[in-house]
């Protein structure tokens, strides 16, 4: 029988593991690149096109001509009615789940049933929510097109995203912090308060902003809610339309490219500053939590 | 006493909590199936299935060719995805050096992070006047649509795939070094196929995305109700069916246009128990070899 | 004949000094034990004969290490054939997630092997050497992840001895096995080294004494001692030596 030595020199095979570790290597550098030209070109296209309509009176001012000319205030305003009611209701509720999953619960049935429960909630597509909201809030509930049926459709599908988060948070505090309350004759929801919760802070905020990200860059569940009114809504009885919707109507109905690129270019510069600016806080609550210990 | 009245009290509001999503999916199929049975029971679930003419001004609702859009559309965006955002995962989790991986990282978070409407917007203004001129006809295609589509998937692959990438136990990749295998061998032989249940995931994962996403594909797909000729050609998805007519539907036009959304609903839920079987049984493997 | 020896190696991993001027021969066909407290640098020492150090990004040495005249750190040496050469077994046996077959299978196709019948009969070769043939021979094409510890210990030994290695090093490679897995893995020890030069860092001190020819006692990233076992440990030159093999610390 032949040594693996020789073995090996008769296969000589057809091409080295070297020569193929080589190849490899430029291939994964190259998908590496190709994934960050794919972000570069997208993000400065809309910049750069949407750069010149952006200025103050842009921002400020009512659309003139259904979006022709003009700003998008109204816009703006629609937005931040849908996401703060989005936020508002779903964030004590996905906490308080999560708050229940990760501590009052023996691990078994009921925790699995909610974890799935969450996923089916992510997974439902967008449209469908739509839907839903147009059927159930709008008119079975009676709300009618307004931004509170839109940000109430855009809670239910904040959820899942916050609650995801907060339960990977909650559940890694370490249980020695839990342990050194319970020592001290604390309750549960003192503990929960006292200790667990601030611990997990910083976890908890990123999943809300995760949700917060994903309720105003939506426009298919909110497009049969919010009514698609051009005004600036001033109860959360009036209807609206958020920057995204705005966008998609502006655009498939060529109404102006030109607004189109402005309104764009504000929804991704809004995406990213606050994901930015979270990733900054977050990073310091952390140093400064790591600081005085 | 008052302490543990107390501590029941505040149980029982976080059960209440928790069981809240639970209820809402309820409700959500509740409403969605009662307002689509209509188009089920009177108009005829396979001929509303199959039927290959879908014409609501003369109450023809077959969605078929709106079946088979949805399937071309994902399809061709899984088979421009999946090799970069696999590449993109394994250069991340097993080649890039850190300093890399952690200026990728926020990277791939931003292209998740981008509104889906500014993904349509860029598809209808850069890649559809481009495969207008390149290709011909009108650009509005299933191919404009799979590449924006390919575009939105790429960060859920890429991110659940590198999980389970580095889930892959260190010791697998020791033990392949040790034996003298260059790192492209220990990724293909050893790394890659332990890791596969969870790129599986990723991919059906973002299958159900591209499956789901509704206006992204409106502003590119050109939306002509008929089973599409070629991939140029253009193409109506089940999720276009409703948003585009929702607007101006009554009677069993709406009707119609709720059981296109059962129809996704269920699409969506299979993919969703597809990719819970293959992670439990992945656990069952593991499971057993600790014996 | 010294098989592989390190000169004057100093390693470091980033700012932290691990192992001080270590020289240390060890020769051909024969079991050398590296013996010492937790962190007294033997299981770096260890990897420092196959460049598995080489994965730590901090890791830089100074000094030299040889195998036979081939100095190892050397700019034209190709780690990949190095670590063929000088194969390992780790401390917690790390089977492959594949069938107890493909896990041996595993290095020779690697080295890019592609005659079947070949690695058949290779295979059948290593398991037994590895003394475990008798155990799986029925069970080939099932996961290796179903074996007991002390199996999957084996049959890593198997998979290390299948690429005819010429340096086997051994990481602790009892320390999380029962007692008679661990007595059969020792059996086997005497006797590849028949045909291979074994290395192995133990912390069961009756190990090094029934295993080992020669023995080298490491603390605090400095040889103390060094010498053949028995003299070693019937008759330590060092009050260190002394103490630690009469359990007074460690």
């Amino acid at each position: 029988m032949n040594s693996v030595k020789e073995e090996i020199e008769k296969s000589g095979s057809k091409m080295s593991s070297k020569t193929s570790q080589k190849i490899m290597n430029v291939v994964f550098v190259f998908s590496g690149i190709l994934t960050l030209l794919i972000l570069i070109v997208i993000i400065g296209y809309i910049v750069i096109k949407g750069l010149p309509s952006l200025n103050l009176n842009f921002l400020l001012s009512n659309p003139i001509d259904s979006g022709k000319s003009g700003g998008i205030f109204p816009m703006i305003i629609s937005s931040l009615y849908v996401t703060a009611i989005a936020v508002v209701i779903a964030t004590p509720l996905a906490v308080g789940a999560a708050i229940y999953i990760s501590e009052y619960s023996s691990k078994g049935k009921i925790v699995d049933i909610v974890r799935f429960g969450a996923q089916i909630l992510a997974s439902i597509p967008s449209i469908i929510f739509g839907l839903f909201g147009l059927q159930f809030f709008v008119i079975s509930l009676n709300l009618g097109y307004s931004v509170l049926s839109g940000g109430l459709v855009l809670a239910i599908m904040a959820l899942p995203t916050i609650f995801q988060v907060a339960e990977v948070t909650l559940s890694s505090v370490p249980s020695l912090y839990k342990e050194g309350s319970y020592g001290l004759g604390a309750t549960k929801w003192q503990t929960v308060v006292g200790v667990i919760l601030p611990a997990a802070i910083p976890g908890i905020i990123t999943g809300v902003i995760l949700g917060l990200t994903r309720a105003i860059s939506e426009a298919a569940a909110v497009m049969f809610c919010v009514g698609s009114a051009i005004t600036t809504p001033i109860f959360i009885t009036d209807p609206g339309r958020p920057l995204p919707l705005h966008l998609y109507v502006l655009a498939t109905e060529g109404v102006s490219m030109q607004n189109a690129f402005g309104t764009a270019a504000v929804l991704v510069v809004i995406v990213l500053a606050i994901t930015f600016i979270t990733n900054y806080l977050v990073n310091r609550y952390q140093e400064k939590m790591m600081g005085e210990r | 006493m008052t302490n543990s009245t107390e501590e029941t009290g505040i149980k029982s509001i976080l059960l209440i909590t928790a069981l809240f999503s639970i209820f809402v999916i309820f409700l959500i199929m509740a409403f969605i199936f009662v307002e689509g049975w209509p188009a089920f029971a009177d108009y005829g679930f396979f001929k509303f299935l199959l039927g290959l003419k879908w014409d609501p001004n003369n109450n023809i609702f077959g969605v078929f060719p709106m079946i088979v859009g949805s399937l071309y559309v994902t399809f061709f965006a899984l088979l421009l995805a999946v090799p970069l955002s696999l590449l993109c995962a394994i250069f991340m989790a097993e080649v890039a050096p850190n300093n890399i991986r952690k200026f990728l990282k926020p990277v791939i978070e931003t292209l998740a992070g981008i509104p889906s409407v500014v993904y349509g917007f860029f598809g209808l203004m850069v890649i559809v006047p481009r495969v207008r001129t390149t290709f011909g006809g009108t650009g509005f295609s299933i191919f404009a649509s799979g590449i924006i589509l390919a575009i939105m998937i790429l960060p859920t692959i890429i991110s659940v795939s590198q999980d389970s990438l580095k889930a892959v136990p260190n010791s697998y990749r020791e033990a392949s070094y040790g034996l003298g295998a260059t790192n492209w061998q220990t990724i293909r032989k050893i790394i890659f196929p332990a890791a596969l249940p969870g790129i599986v995931t990723g991919i059906i994962l973002g299958m159900g995305r591209a499956i789901g996403e509704t206006l992204a594909v409106i502003m590119v797909a050109g939306n002509v109700s008929q089973i599409p000729s070629s991939i140029f050609a253009p193409v109506r998805t089940l999720t276009s069916n409703i948003a585009l007519e929702m607007g101006y539907a009554t009677g069993l036009h709406y009707n119609a246009l709720f059981a296109t959304g059962v129809i996704l609903f269920i699409v969506i839920m299979i993919l969703l128990l597809i990719t819970n079987y293959v992670q439990r049984k992945y656990k069952m493997d593991v499971g057993g070899g600790t014996l | 004949m010294d098989k592989i020896r390190s000169e004057n190696l100093n390693v470091y991993f980033g700012d932290a000094h691990i192992l001080h001027d270590v020289n240390l021969k060890m020769p051909e066909n024969s079991i050398t034990a590296l013996i010492g407290p937790s962190g007294c640098g033997k299981s770096t020492f260890l990897r420092t004969l196959n460049r598995m150090n080489d994965l730590i990004p901090t890791f830089h040495h100074e000094g030299n290490v040889y195998l036979d005249d081939t100095e190892i750190y050397d700019d034209n040496v190709d780690v990949v054939n190095l670590r063929k050469r000088v194969g390992m077994v780790f401390q917690k046996a790390n089977s492959f997630p594949k069938s107890i077959f493909e896990n041996v299978a595993y290095g020779l196709r690697i080295h890019g092997i592609d005659d079947e019948d070949y690695i058949k009969q290779k295979v059948e070769l290593a398991l037994k050497s590895a003394a475990i043939w008798d155990e799986v021979k029925d069970k080939l094409d099932q996961s290796a992840l179903g074996l007991s510890g002390g199996q999957q210990q084996r049959l890593c030994i198997a998979r290390t001895v299948a690429i005819e290695p010429e340096v086997i090093l051994m990481d602790e490679p009892c320390s999380a096995l029962d007692p008679i897995s661990t007595l059969k893995i020792e059996d086997l020890m005497t006797e590849l080294k028949k045909e291979f030069t074994i290395v192995i860092v133990t912390h069961n001190m009756q190990q090094a004494t029934r295993v080992s020819d020669s023995t080298a006692f490491f603390l605090n990233g400095q040889i103390i001692e060094h010498g053949p076992t028995e003299e070693l440990f019937v008759n330590p030159k060092e009050e260190k030596t002394e103490e630690y093999i009469s359990g007074r610390f460690g």
